[in-house]
């Protein structure tokens, strides 16, 4: 006897807090960052939309859900900020917020104008006047639309810090007056560069995912690739921005090759018939139009790199001459001791040992404290066959390195050589 | 928004300079205060005498102790202000940047209070 599934009450609420939850997920970024452009007051702003948002949660569910949620909460939250100004007592000094006229909610079928202010927040996030932790907090907080406990979670530190860390930003923003404006002229490139960094570090954060809670990091990735999207998709005159974008896409799309049985697979041996093809195939679009597009900057250039290993069909494949020559543009004059050892595995993989293991020693003077340069000398020695200064590289790696299942992979590496 | 920009520089950097450089280097600054005065963006700035004119003084417990000299000893010492009113931070950053000074230039932003009505 079959029965027809019938949906319980219970059922039915736990349905509706989803739809309610995925809403507010999608449309906060959008209309808080339309609140504090109006209102210029981050926590005024929150509050409000918080207000909104529990006025949503008790509304939809009897009423049904409008038809733009993200008019009927910007309307409701303007409304509310109002009210706590007038609250507040400070009318006076807010006067100016007060004479923008307050839209009423907007009838059913018209459709709700949100201008989409994300880019001036993740400028006014990045301001260089804050701290690069509170850069990265703010960015999550506002841009993101993470809640705090997610955020201190991400980054290994208690709540009650990520929260001082994150108020402490929101004042300085008020009081200090940095702006709400993505700067013009001069001051955009720098400025950007900034913004693409924490965007770059946010995205670190969740591609190291070797400690904590696994599952927030990659949300951490997804959230850093959506708001390299954003700059990409706004500023799109900026070949950086793809650059950055196309890095991300095709670092993430090998994240789930990156992992077997908690141990970090190494590119030689990950099984690229799980890596992500639709990043690969968005990842590889961007950097071809990019690189047709102007002087490619780093992040462009790495992109460049990452797009030779997505479109080698194997290991073996890669085409490891043009990874080195993109290294030598990458290098530049800068120097960068770390990108001069990974051109130097580039150089080992493609099969010229003894002028890698020169290169890597080259840099012992500037690398000595990184367990990666031990672990990169001991794989050319182990090709070179040269065991025992193999082994006691790795010795070297496994007691710099406090990451434990890289700790493990080294010593069955150092096993292995007898 | 009202900013202040506190000019922090090396006690005596000019001291060895000829008659024609610091005649130049007063050129600059009155330039400066100029451009800023033309913006509309001026609303104060002062040069400030040395640090050897400094007086400190601070009342513990009632007692006012006044020592000679600045309230703290480092290389640089303000040696002058300008009050600014502008926009925002990036505004104040950007007149800041200006500044034909030697050293650094701290931007802090006056705390403005709501006084009650006449």
């Amino acid at each position: 006897m079959t029965e027809e599934p019938r949906r319980s009450p219970l059922g039915e609420a736990l349905g509706a807090h989803r739809r309610l939850a995925e809403t507010f997920r999608e449309e906060h970024a959008r209309v808080l960052s339309v609140l504090v452009t109006q209102l210029r007051d981050f926590e005024l702003a929150e509050d409000a939309l918080g207000d909104a948002m529990a006025a949503a949660a008790e509304r939809w569910p009897v009423d049904g859900m409008p038809r733009e949620p993200a008019g009927w909460l910007l309307a409701v939250a303007r409304r509310r900020a109002i009210d706590r100004i007038r609250r507040a007592g400070t009318e006076r000094r807010r006067a100016p917020l007060l004479v923008v006229p307050v839209a009423e909610e907007p009838a059913p079928g018209e459709p709700a104008e949100i201008p989409d202010e994300r880019l001036r927040l993740l400028f006014t996030a990045c301001h260089p006047a804050l701290p690069r932790e509170a850069q990265v907090a703010m960015t999550l907080r506002v841009v993101g639309g993470l809640t705090t406990g997610e955020i201190a979670r991400a980054f290994l530190v208690s709540e009650p810090t990520m929260g001082q860390r994150i108020s402490r930003a929101k004042r300085k923003i008020r009081d200090a007056g940095i702006p709400y404006a993505v700067p013009e002229g001069d001051e955009l490139a720098p400025r950007l560069a900034a913004v693409r960094a924490v965007v770059y570090l946010i995205f670190n954060e969740g591609h190291t995912a070797s400690t904590g809670a696994r599952l927030q990091r990659v949300e951490l990735q997804d959230e850093a690739i959506r708001l390299a999207a954003l700059l990409n998709e706004r500023l799109d005159d900026d070949i950086e921005n793809a650059g950055l974008l196309a890095l991300l896409l095709l670092t993430a799309a090998r994240s789930p090759a990156r992992w077997r049985a908690g141990r970090p697979v190494p590119l030689a041996e990950q099984d690229r018939g799980r890596w992500d093809r639709d990043r690969i195939t968005r990842g590889l679009a961007l950097v071809d139009d990019a690189l047709a597009g102007g002087v490619a900057g780093p992040y462009l250039l790495q992109a460049a790199i990452a797009a030779e290993h997505a479109r080698a069909t194997s290991y073996d494949a890669t085409d490891w001459g043009r990874i080195i020559r993109w290294y030598d543009l990458l290098i530049g004059g800068s120097g960068d001791p770390v990108l001069r050892l990974n051109r130097a595995i580039a150089r080992m993989e493609g099969g010229d040992l003894r002028a890698a293991l020169a290169d890597i020693d080259a840099l012992a003077d500037q690398l000595d404290q990184f367990s990666h340069f031990h672990a990169a000398r001991a794989e050319v020695l182990t090709r070179l066959e040269h065991h025992a200064p193999a082994r006691s590289a790795l010795t070297t790696a496994i007691e710099l390195t406090g990451n434990a299942p890289l700790r493990r992979e080294l010593a069955r590496r150092r096993a292995a050589l007898r | 928004m009202k900013y202040v920009l506190l000019i922090a520089e090396e006690e005596g950097i000019r001291n060895q300079w000829s008659e024609e450089e610091q005649q130049a280097d007063m050129a600059r600054w009155f330039a400066y205060t100029e451009d800023l005065r033309s913006s509309g963006a001026l609303v104060d700035g002062q040069a400030l005498h040395d640090s050897t004119t400094a007086t400190t003084v601070r009342v513990e417990g009632g007692d006012t102790l006044t020592t000679d000299g600045p309230f703290a000893e480092t290389k640089e010492i303000i040696n002058g202000y300008y009050l600014i009113d502008v926009d925002d931070l990036d505004a104040a950053i950007s007149w800041a940047a200006k500044l034909p000074t030697l050293g650094a230039v701290e931007v802090r932003p006056v705390l403005e209070f709501d006084m009650p009505e006449a």
